[in-house]
């Protein structure tokens, strides 16, 4: 086990920015010291006054295995997740199988530890093989440590069966997860509904099929007193949905994804598919809003839904391609440039709060004593978009300037990535 | 000009000097030998992936007599059908020696992916309900043709804009050439969100019919879910239909255009259909002129020097 | 730019091809005088206007635009088209009109358009300028003037209706192009 100091940073530890300029000293996987100028043993790693705080948590990303290898495997995913200053990520249960019994989540979890680069914590599905017709097994899961819960990819339609998906998962204060869209709504649906759609010809998906299914949840929500939380806001509408249930007490958080940050529907105009995804890019208003929101505390965390497609799949016509993009890796660098957050803050969304929603022990902390799960961003480094370390290459980020680097990333006290180069990146087999 | 794509943003000049080299072709057509040697040993594919017969009859024969030769590209019988890319088929006939791809797909914006990949002219026959520019051309000469020019004339389309790739590009063609635009349709077969068009739209077929030169009547795309989009064919009829009643109201020198094909009784009356001022079949002969002039002009000293 | 025919030069020259022609054909009856697009249209007109003063009656004229024949389009800048306007030539004699004879390829284009328009009895040539340098079997029946040229130099002819004067010029070669010729 390695012993080393970071130094010379800006440090967010739990009760926010520490004054000044300080280290962590690591020891044996633990935090063991917190100070300025604090002997200790082993290496001293200078960081420049970059920012030192817990490392990055996703919830919600599509690491694709089992049964999609060919597009992402939890080494892959891991490694590119370790690059993005991740240390923990929760997987989405839409794989193949889907994830809706213990035994796929144990081998989810399994994987990711025998990779060892982040941990990889496992989503359950809501319904069994996310066909929305019955529950999965939702004690199995839970008791294979699965805490959040959604059918990803499609929402849950039938109000009854989610009703009873509340009521089981609010006794064992799980999450109910909700990607949300109505099919009805977005039939045939290829992007925001509005001008440019209208233009392009497409089928749009209006803002109302993302709102109708959140208003609707939230009565289930008062019904059953479960925490719920939405993946993928993408609409101003949607965040007020939020807030106000905030408003009223209700358990009620939300995410948004880096892409509905930064590009709004006219990037679809280059009909690429590398701009198509579900929720689609939305118009500059609700970037705005959902900027905002970021600052204020309306929205919660950030979440990648970092969705790998390999080449011969996103290599067609809009319409013929998939939904989803991947963006693990400059996550954090994207909301840094888009959005003005302060270091406590840019901790909250990207790692703490997240942590706090998946019920993530050792993640989301920096305190003596926690584990060392950490990362050294550096907001005013260049983000490298110059390479992935996917196995798919369907990122709108590469190639794009971005303002923030992932230094080092340092999981249960071992660098996985120094340097911020993937040549560097340690414990990564090849 | 290095692929003919879209209607959009397309200016006057480039419309106008297509227009004057379809008035040649146009001449052609009609010698007793109509085909010049223009294109000779230039080999023009088109690959439509979705049903068609006019439109890929109509490139082939403005090929042909262009005297370039024609590969030909169909879904049905192709490898498409065992799983194949539209990248590697795209690259597979680049291989076969096409020098200029015709291509038409369900999916908006596939002629631009092919353009991406392709090395080689690209003209769009259709995409998705997107753009199918040379039909645009094809209305626009036939327009020309008629009244002289387009400038001041005042065109209503009729139908199912919202899923009409015909509307989307006779819209950008006809106002820029000067033409005033009226979208004829009810709400749920009109695009749901027009900012930026340069178009007036009504609901009232009868209010706008005696004011307009020219009546463009959409097909009512049955295959499109034209079911679900209106209450049922024969309210559509009653309140869009080019029936022989309202062509009575029309002013007398007003013509009526259709894109093809027909479906008489339901957005067109038998009479209208073949009333001389109905332009269906000139405008039919005016597709291949300007088809011409598209290949010409892509593969005809194209070249910048 | 070396002047080499004046407009007097010109209209000389012009007057005496319309007395060539009609003394070779024997008379005007069944010409038709097609001028090739773009400076070969009014010198075919200015033709067709000495042939009728000199015999009196209406003779035929049409305008050949051989866009649509080149064989060089791929290295050219883009091709623009002019109507062709030619009456029926089945039968008739075809006197083709143009400034400059150089290479002869667009005196093949023109020969292969005409061709498609119908089947004329004879087809003659009638040109301002005979340059040299051919690059196929064809010669013209008619000249205005013999001049040799190098292959880098350029022949200018202009026309009062398009050009404001008539006359003929050479340039001289640019350096550069004196280096691309050589």
């Amino acid at each position: 086990m390695s012993e080393f100091t970071l130094r010379n940073a800006v440090v967010v530890g739990r009760d926010g920015v520490l004054p000044g300029r300080n280290d962590v000293a690591v020891a044996d996987g633990v935090i063991v010291d917190v100070g300025s100028d604090i002997a200790a043993p082993g290496e001293s790693v200078d960081c420049e006054g970059a920012w030192v705080g817990p490392g990055f948590v996703d919830l919600h990303t599509h690491l694709r295995e089992p049964g999609q290898e060919w597009k992402e495997d939890i080494e892959t995913g891991s490694r590119a997740a370790a690059l993005g200053g991740y240390t923990a990520v929760v997987a989405m249960p839409n794989t193949e199988p889907a994830t809706d019994a213990g035994h796929l989540a144990r081998y989810v979890a399994d994987r990711g530890a025998q990779v060892g680069l982040v941990e990889v914590v496992p989503g359950g599905t809501i319904t069994a093989g996310r066909a929305g017709i019955k529950l999965a097994h939702l004690d199995d899961l839970w008791s294979a440590g699965v805490t959040l819960f959604t059918d990803d990819g499609d929402s849950v339609a039938d109000a009854g069966l989610l009703r009873r998906a509340m009521e089981y998962l609010a006794e064992r204060d799980g999450v109910v997860a909700q990607h949300c869209i109505d099919a009805g709504l977005a039939a045939g649906g290829q992007m925001h509904e509005g001008a440019v759609s209208s233009r392009l010809g497409m089928a749009g998906v209006p803002r109302a099929a993302e709102e109708i299914v959140i208003a609707r949840d939230l009565s289930l929500v008062r019904l059953t007193g479960v925490r719920y939380h939405v993946q993928h806001v993408s609409t101003a509408g949607a965040m007020d949905l939020v807030a106000a249930a905030k408003a009223e007490g209700l358990r009620v958080t939300a995410e948004v994804t880096p892409h509905h940050l930064l590009f709004d529907h006219s990037y679809v105009e280059q009909i690429n598919p590398l701009y198509k995804m579900m929720p689609p890019l939305r118009e500059p208003s609700d970037l705005e809003a959902l900027r905002e929101g970021l600052r204020t505390g309306a929205i919660d965390v950030v979440a990648t839904d970092h969705a790998p497609h390999a080449d011969h799949e996103k290599d067609h016509p809009w319409e013929e391609a998939p939904f989803g993009v991947t963006g693990v890796e400059w996550a954090a660098a994207v909301t840094n440039t888009v959005v003005e957050l302060d270091a406590e803050r840019f901790f909250a969304v990207m790692s703490t709060k997240p942590a706090e929603i998946a019920d993530l022990d050792g993640q989301g902390v920096l305190e003596v004593g926690a584990a060392a799960n950490l990362v050294v961003f550096d907001p005013l480094a260049k983000a490298n978009t110059t390479r992935t370390a996917s196995r798919s290459t369907n990122s709108p980020y590469l190639g794009r300037d971005l303002n923030g680097a992932v230094r080092h990333t340092i999981f249960k006290g071992e660098f996985t990535v120094r340097d911020g180069s993937v040549d560097n990146l340690v414990g990564a087999p090849e | 000009m290095k692929h003919l794509l879209t209607m959009e943003g397309v200016d006057r000049a480039t419309l106008t000097s297509l227009l004057d080299d379809a008035d040649e072709f146009y001449e052609v057509m009609h010698r007793p030998i109509p085909k010049v040697p223009a294109l000779r040993g230039k080999t023009v594919a088109t690959m439509f992936f979705e049903p068609s017969t006019r439109t890929k009859m109509s490139f082939e024969r403005a090929a042909k007599s262009l005297s370039a030769d024609t590969l030909s590209f169909s879904p049905g019988t192709s490898s498409l059908k065992k799983g194949e890319s539209l990248k590697d088929t795209v690259l597979t006939v680049k291989a076969m020696g096409a020098d200029l791809m015709v291509v038409r797909h369900t999916s908006t914006g596939a002629a631009w992916r092919v353009a991406e990949w392709a090395g080689v002219p690209v003209v769009n026959g259709g995409d998705g309900a997107h753009q199918h520019p040379t039909q645009a051309l094809l209305d626009s000469l036939t327009l020309r043709q008629h009244f002289g020019g387009l400038d001041g004339l005042r065109v209503a389309i009729v139908g199912d804009i919202r899923h009409s790739r015909v509307a989307r590009s006779d819209v950008w063609a006809f106002t820029t050439l000067g033409a005033e635009v009226t979208l004829v349709a009810p709400p749920t077969l009109l695009p749901p969100d027009l900012v930026g068009w340069p178009v007036a739209v009504s609901s009232d077929f009868d209010d706008v019919l005696s004011e307009v030169d020219a009546v463009y009547v959409l097909r009512v795309q049955a295959e499109r879910g034209g079911a679900s989009v209106f209450p049922s064919v024969a309210e559509y009829r009653q309140r869009y239909g080019m029936t022989n009643a309202r062509f009575n109201t029309l002013k007398p020198d007003t013509i009526v255009m259709h894109p093809g094909p027909m479906i008489r009784g339901i957005e067109i009356d038998g009479g209208v259909a073949v009333d001389p001022r109905c332009k269906v079949l000139e405008q039919v002969t005016n597709g291949v002129a300007v088809r011409m002039a598209v290949l010409f002009q892509l593969l005809g000293g194209s070249k910048d020097v | 730019m070396r002047s080499v025919m004046s407009g007097g030069d010109m209209d000389r020259a012009l007057r005496r091809i319309a007395h060539e022609i009609v003394e070779r054909n024997r008379g005007a009856d069944d010409l038709v005088i097609v001028g090739i697009r773009t400076r070969g249209v009014p010198l075919a007109e200015r033709l067709m206007d000495l042939l009728e003063e000199i015999e009196g009656s209406s003779v035929a004229s049409g305008v050949l635009d051989i866009g649509m024949y080149r064989d060089d389009l791929d290295s050219r800048p883009r091709t623009v088209l002019g109507p062709t306007e030619v009456p029926i030539i089945d039968g008739k004699t075809i006197v083709l009109v143009d400034d400059v004879l150089y290479t002869g390829r667009t005196i093949r284009a023109a020969l292969d358009a005409l061709a498609d328009l119908g089947r004329a009895a004879v087809v003659q040539l009638a040109v301002i300028v005979d340059r040299g340098h051919r690059e196929l079997p064809i010669r013209a029946d008619f000249v205005g003037k013999n001049l040799p040229t190098a292959r880098a130099e350029h022949v200018t002819v202009r026309v009062a209706e398009t050009d404001g004067e008539d006359g003929v010029w050479i340039d001289e070669p640019t350096p550069q192009e004196q280096g691309s010729a050589a």
